[in-house]
């Protein structure tokens, strides 16, 4: 009975915060084409396999250095030409978004879940927890990001998975940071106060009263980061640093053809954009969150 | 009246001490000294006074928020200070308290039914999810919601539905005292009453005992039995209510509410008004702390502190009253 009566009110219920969330996005129009870009570069990836017309390490020794189609060189068989050994490049380009959307989001997955960990123990532990953990966030920010993430590789060596461990701590500090401001500053008011006196226990207050409302500023701060993620590891690979020929990595294409630069521009020139509208769209995806989430932040 | 108080505070005393700063001496605020008061079930203690008196510290000890630096505050004939851990988990289901500010007391993210069940899910863990909303819906009804509302959000609802919202909630756990820091002073007037009808029909209904925050003495006037006027952490005087306003003693107490606006044109006013500002409470003035803005301090007030005194049935704190 009780149950039924609840029914019709869901009907009347107000917007639901989704709507409202994509109301305030789809303001910013160029939040939107980002986004827009953004889909097709996670489809091109996801789908890498069946879009990429050849193999990324197929090489083709009779068609080395063919530019793109539109070159009156070029050759339809391969639409962005072919690289230096005669690899298709937009097969290398789709498999290698593949892999820095899964650098970017394995990074950022993995300095959100640390940093949401230590921050908020930092914020409610104002001890030597939070004191041994905030010395070390502001050790990592001393170095910099570049040259810590060359050390930690040289340290562990080479390889795609470890230049993800090492973005992941030279990014850490940044939420670390974050988190403990926003729990800081939520942690005093009085619905906190009253979960008290209600008898939440000290990880229920900062799991499920606290942390839900320092989402917002944390969201805006991984979009952004997704990108950073990216331009580091391509930095990384194009040191040599990172994911190891013959990987389809945009850095590491950028570095072993850097010698074309001159004769045959393209297998330079696609990797580079490649990661500049990936990291283009992402940052504008970025500020379309944090317009939307997180009025507070709104430059302008 | 004779009955054993349900909460009893002796000498409740709050101090905090600051952080010493470069070149400074080390230096101590007392928010509260020497606070003694019961609270019986269906019955109002009020207590009133300037911002900065001590009010919202005493409400924080009242919940078991902080712990006070000094006194007993027995609940229930049981001592808080040397509670164990089960007897403290329940005496703080014996007390809730309702906030002021009806817009920072809810969780931004939390649905009203969650926030309302949420007690009960961390106390009563063997309660079904079911058996909790039930309760949910049921205590929003009793304070005047629709019982459908209990899937949206605070930012949904107007300031007089929040703070009914947060009433609710501290009666989820059916605690026998409420604290209530100034629950309508973020109200506009008509709501205001709404909500306090609402207060004294629930503290029927439950026999809630209430510690009643307050400045505005109207307000105070229409809820409370008992009136404690507090100045700088100490409590100047106090009394039942009929006999604080019918014939203050306390000069303080006789400015505060000569400083409540009356609805009579015709009346007379003759405003006690009080010259100066609330002392530092870092640096309280020597004797009695009201002495510098006190129209009737002689020379004793200025050394020495009036105790507490009984005067019938009034105590108050004054050398010339």
């Amino acid at each position: 009975m009780a149950a039924d009566s609840t029914r019709p009110a869901a009907a009347i219920a107000a917007p639901s915060t989704l709507r409202l969330f994509w109301r305030d996005f789809a303001a910013n129009r160029a939040a939107v084409a980002g986004l827009a870009v953004l889909v097709l570069l996670a489809l091109a990836a996801i789908f890498a396999d069946l879009l990429a017309p050849y193999s990324p390490y197929e090489q083709f020794r009779d068609f080395v250095r063919v530019p793109p189609v539109w070159d009156a060189r070029g050759n339809a068989a391969f639409l962005l030409g072919t690289d230096e050994v005669g690899r298709d490049m937009l097969s290398r380009l789709i498999h290698g978004a593949r892999l820095s959307l899964f650098i970017g989001v394995a990074v950022v997955v993995a300095s959100l879940a640390l940093g949401i960990v230590l921050g908020l123990v930092a914020a409610f532990f104002p001890r030597w927890p939070a004191i041994v953990i905030l010395r070390a966030m502001d050790v990592i920010l001393s170095v910099p990001g570049l040259l810590l993430s060359i050390v930690i590789v040289a340290i562990i060596g080479p390889s795609l998975a470890n230049t993800i461990v090492a973005i992941t701590i030279v990014t850490l500090p940044n939420f670390v940071r974050l988190v403990r401001a926003a729990a800081l500053s939520e942690k005093t008011r009085d619905y906190v106060v009253a979960a008290r006196v209600a008898g939440a226990g000290r990880l229920r207050i900062m799991f499920r009263t606290v942390l839900p409302n320092c989402m917002a500023p944390i969201i805006v701060q991984a979009a952004l980061n997704i990108s950073n993620a990216i331009l580091e590891a391509a930095a990384l690979g194009f040191l040599g640093l990172g994911a190891q020929p013959p990987t389809p990595e945009w850095g590491a294409m950028l570095a072993s053809a850097r010698e074309f630069l001159q004769s045959a521009s393209w297998i330079v020139t696609l990797p580079g954009l490649a990661i500049l509208v990936t990291v283009l769209a992402i940052n504008l995806v970025g500020d379309g969150l944090r317009d939307a989430l997180d009025p507070k932040m709104r430059s302008g | 009246m004779s009955a054993r108080p349900l909460l009893e505070a002796v000498g409740l005393a709050q101090r905090y001490v600051l952080p010493r700063r470069l070149f400074a001496p080390e230096a101590v605020v007392h928010a509260v000294a020497e606070a003694s008061f019961t609270l019986e079930p269906g019955r109002t203690l009020a207590v009133v006074g300037e911002s900065g008196c001590g009010k919202s510290t005493l409400a924080r000890m009242v919940t078991m928020i902080e712990p006070p630096s000094g006194g007993r505050l027995l609940i229930d004939g049981a001592d808080v200070a040397g509670a164990d851990a089960a007897t403290l988990k329940r005496l703080r289901g014996e007390v809730q308290i309702v906030f002021q500010d009806p817009y920072g007391s809810l969780n931004p993210r939390q649905t009203i039914g969650d926030a309302l069940a949420e007690p009960l899910a961390i106390n009563r863990p063997q309660t079904s999810r079911a058996e909790r909303r039930e309760a949910a819906a049921e205590m929003m009804r009793r304070v005047g919601l629709r019982p459908e509302y209990a899937d949206r959000y605070p930012h949904m609802f107007s300031g007089g539905q929040r703070q009914r919202i947060a009433i609710a909630r501290a009666l989820m756990l059916r605690p026998r005292i409420l604290v209530l820091d100034e629950p309508v002073s973020a109200l506009d007037l008509s709501v205001r009453a709404q909500v306090l009808n609402l207060l004294i029909a629930l503290q029927e209904e439950f026999g809630l005992a209430y510690l009643f925050i307050s400045h505005d003495l109207s307000v105070v006037r229409h809820m409370a039995d008992a009136v404690m006027v507090m100045y700088l952490g100490r409590v100047v005087e106090q009394a039942p209510r009929e006999k604080l306003f019918a014939a203050p003693l306390h000069p303080y107490t006789r400015a505060l509410l000569s400083a409540t606006p009356v609805a009579d044109p015709e009346r007379p006013r003759a405003r006690a008004r009080l010259k100066g500002e609330l002392p530092s409470p870092l640096a309280p003035p020597p004797g009695c702390a009201f002495n510098p803005r006190c129209p009737l301090a002689i020379a004793k007030c200025r050394v020495d502190r009036p105790a507490l005194e009984w005067r019938g049935e009034t105590r108050v704190a004054c050398w010339v009253a």
